[in-house]
């Protein structure tokens, strides 16, 4: 682990305490006269619980220890970023996420936003089908209110109609089993285009944060979540070598209620889980390292974001080379996507989460993310109109060619405060890791409901904070306009004659293709769900060639490893 | 004395987002309140039957992505089931349009995010309350 020095750190929890020094040196003047002024105050503390002092200078960081801590972007220990060039080379990916009604709709939508000069797109499914069925499964209300349904092979090429998927960079929200990959690299194959050129990452594969925290997207029963993964992971490095299967999310335990350094603790100490597995599984660690990806959330909270996201980079790296002694220098590169957080949104006075996630973002971006994606400002009223989803995709140009924020590489770097703040994120991130560890990792801490109750213990206290007026949001507990009317959301529902005209597309669709072919993919999937010696995930690219569904494959798999019912600790 | 409020604090449809039923149901407790708390996902014959066996006077539904479009046909089911005086408030993410729907659909009352643990605790009391007065006597 990158030594840390935090012995100057030490008189930091009492802003109003005496100054160790007798003569009366210019800060024990600047004191006095604080505490004139201010009078005894409580002491402040971030979402973390991390003691915020008034001011800070070298007696909490004096650089001393720069190389070690700091370094330059790029090199070890990545503090200051993971690239030499960080955003003055390549800013970030500007990432969507879309999905929406039947495959035309998301198409045409796709087609307006690569028009626009995006290369990197999002995928985003119907919650039908996160909860692992086809379209023919569920109350049809709910289809496609949220994302695209799409169940088959020709629905996933009906999605890419008139695009090239080649090089075309797609972050697809496809927990296990990754049926949607399993669909597009059925697509590719049918259109002829090679799997090396199929780029992109499987945005939810982190089964750990959905049995935690994004129920929704839990399917299969822990065990064989761990499996899948584990051959999915296998199997892209060896068919699918421009795709990253895995990204880790804290994203998901943040929302849910997590602490900006538990939420970076829990996302760490389950790649380190994954890691442990994929070596289990006889895969290599200087070839999957690189392959690993990193999702978190950015809250509000400045300052304790930045601090998050440079000592989680740190951290990882110091892993990477020491606990698993990788020496491949991209290895520990900590490559994130970050999302501004919609829990921090209020319904009330809905314009000032422009405001909002505008801060947020700036977070983010101060904190060196790779990929970013800034909610619209109606999220609380309803899904995101496309008006308010254009707001969020400006909030990003004007971060970004505006307001300067890129000129500088990792700008706050050096500031008493961050680096002070960094070091201390860094030592409640760690203890926290230490106690999953005690746990014996984080399957078994998960399994054991050690993280769900701190998640739940977490969210208790942040939404004590706001009832009581110790947390203002604006709007909400304070500064409330009740002459601001909510204003209507203006509702996009995809019409029912158009869902029902997807449901015989589906019905066709199952009529007409080779049933005994599908019977077939259909036992040598169940078939290699119970044999060590086969990779499980690549039945399922077969099965989705052979025109298995997703819901069927999903079923299939449900019945070999069992249904995923999600640990719940009210 | 009068027993407390039984409340049932559930989510149907598709939509696993539970951190507010969680936190709901943590703060109806710790007001005094009993409560029954299922994970996401139940259907409306589980939720109505939950309703009967559990002798329940309010029903919380939470609703993040558009799971609430059910609670109509959740309402007529419990019609059916002779349920009519158990109250039904739902909570999270619901459009203007829709809240007037389910409103006439006979739902009690729609907290929106921003809504006060003390504010859902004193208006689920309440309408625990009305849902006694309502309810058949049992002979």
């Amino acid at each position: 682990m990158a030594k840390i020095h935090t012995e100057k750190n030490k008189a930091i929890d009492r802003p109003g305490g005496p100054s160790p020094q007798s003569s009366t040196t210019a800060k024990e003047r600047w004191q006095r006269e604080y505490n004139k002024q201010i009078g005894s105050t409580e002491p402040v503390y971030n979402r973390s619980g991390v003691a915020i002092k008034p001011i800070y200078d070298r007696h909490d960081w004096d650089g001393s220890h720069s190389d070690t801590e700091l370094g330059y972007p790029g090199q070890s220990p990545m503090t200051r970023g993971i690239y030499p060039t960080m955003h003055r080379g390549r800013t970030w990916s500007q990432r969507q996420l879309i999905g929406f009604g039947i495959p035309a709709d998301y198409n045409a939508r796709l087609r307006g936003l690569i028009k626009s000069g995006v290369s990197a797109v999002s995928l985003i499914p119907c919650n039908s089908v996160y909860r692992g069925f086809d379209a023919d499964q569920v109350p049809a209300e709910l289809l496609g209110t949220c994302g695209v349904v799409l169940n088959t092979v020709d629905d996933m090429d009906a999605c890419f109609e008139q695009v090239d998927i080649a090089d075309l960079s797609t972050a697809q929200n496809d927990p296990s089993p990754f049926t949607l990959l399993a669909l597009l690299l059925a697509v590719a194959k049918r259109r002829g285009v090679p799997w090396s050129r199929v780029t992109g990452t499987s945005n939810q594969s982190d089964y750990i944060s959905h049995f935690v925290a994004n129920h929704m997207f839990f399917r299969l029963a822990l065990p064989g979540a761990r499996r899948v993964l584990v051959d999915h992971i296998a199997f892209t490095l060896e068919h699918v070598p421009g795709w990253n299967p895995l990204s880790v999310v804290g994203q998901h335990m943040q929302q849910a209620g997590a602490t900006p350094a538990e939420a970076m603790a829990f996302t760490l100490s389950t790649a380190i889980q994954y890691a442990r597995d994929c070596i289990n599984r006889g895969l290599d660690p200087e070839q999957f390292f690189p392959r690993f990806t990193f999702f978190f959330d950015i809250s509000i909270s400045v300052f304790e974001e930045v601090a998050k996201f440079r000592a989680g980079r740190r951290i990882w790296e110091s892993i990477v080379r020491e606990q698993f002694e990788v020496k491949n220098p991209r290895a520990g590169r900590f490559k994130f996507h970050a999302q501004t957080s919609g829990v921090d949104l209020t319904r009330q006075q809905p314009l000032n989460n422009i405001a909002r996630v505008a801060t947020q973002a700036i977070a983010g971006i101060l904190g060196g993310l790779q990929s970013l994606h800034t909610d619209s400002y109606d999220e609380v009223l309803s899904v995101p109109t496309e008006q308010a989803a254009r707001i969020a995709i400006d909030t990003q140009n004007i971060l970004r060619e505006e307001a300067h924020l890129t000129d500088v590489i990792d700008p706050l770097g050096g500031s008493y405060y961050v680096e002070s703040l960094t070091n201390q994120m860094q030592e409640k991130i760690t203890s926290v890791m230490d106690r999953i560890e005690g746990c014996g990792g984080m399957y078994n801490a998960v399994q054991n409901g050690v993280v769900q109750t701190m998640i739940g213990e977490s969210a208790l206290a942040f939404q004590q904070r706001i009832d009581s007026g110790e947390q203002t949001l604006v709007g909400v507990n304070r500064y409330q306009d009740e002459s601001q009317a909510t204003p209507t959301a203006g509702l996009e529902r995809t019409a029912p004659e158009r869902i029902s005209t997807h449901l015989q597309t589906l019905e066709r669709f199952k009529e007409n293709r080779n049933q005994s072919t599908v019977r077939k993919a259909l036992d040598q999937l169940a078939h290699a769900a119970n044999s060590d010696s086969e990779n499980v995930y690549a039945k399922v690219v077969d099965a989705a060639v052979a025109g298995v569904t997703h819901g069927e494959i999903v079923a299939c798999l449900r019945r070999e490893f069992g249904d995923g019912a999600p640990l719940i600790v009210p | 004395m009068q027993p407390p409020p039984r409340i049932l604090v559930t989510k149907i449809g598709l939509d696993g987002h539970d951190r507010g039923s969680r936190i709901v149901a943590t703060a109806l407790r710790d007001a005094g309140m009993e409560v029954i708390y299922t994970p996401p996902w139940q259907d409306i014959e589980t939720v109505v039957g939950l309703a009967r066996d559990e002798d329940v006077d309010v029903i919380g539904i939470g609703s993040l992505a558009t799971d609430h479009l059910l609670v109509p046909k959740l309402m007529d089911a419990l019609k059916d089931a002779g349920l009519d005086h158990v109250c039904v408030v739902v909570g999270g993410i619901v459009p203007e349009v829709d809240e007037r729907d389910l409103l006439t659909a006979g739902v009690s009352r729609v907290f929106h995010p921003g809504s006060s643990m003390q504010e859902i605790s004193v208006e689920v009391s309440r309408l625990a309350q009305c849902a006694r007065e309502q309810a058949p006597e049992i002979i």
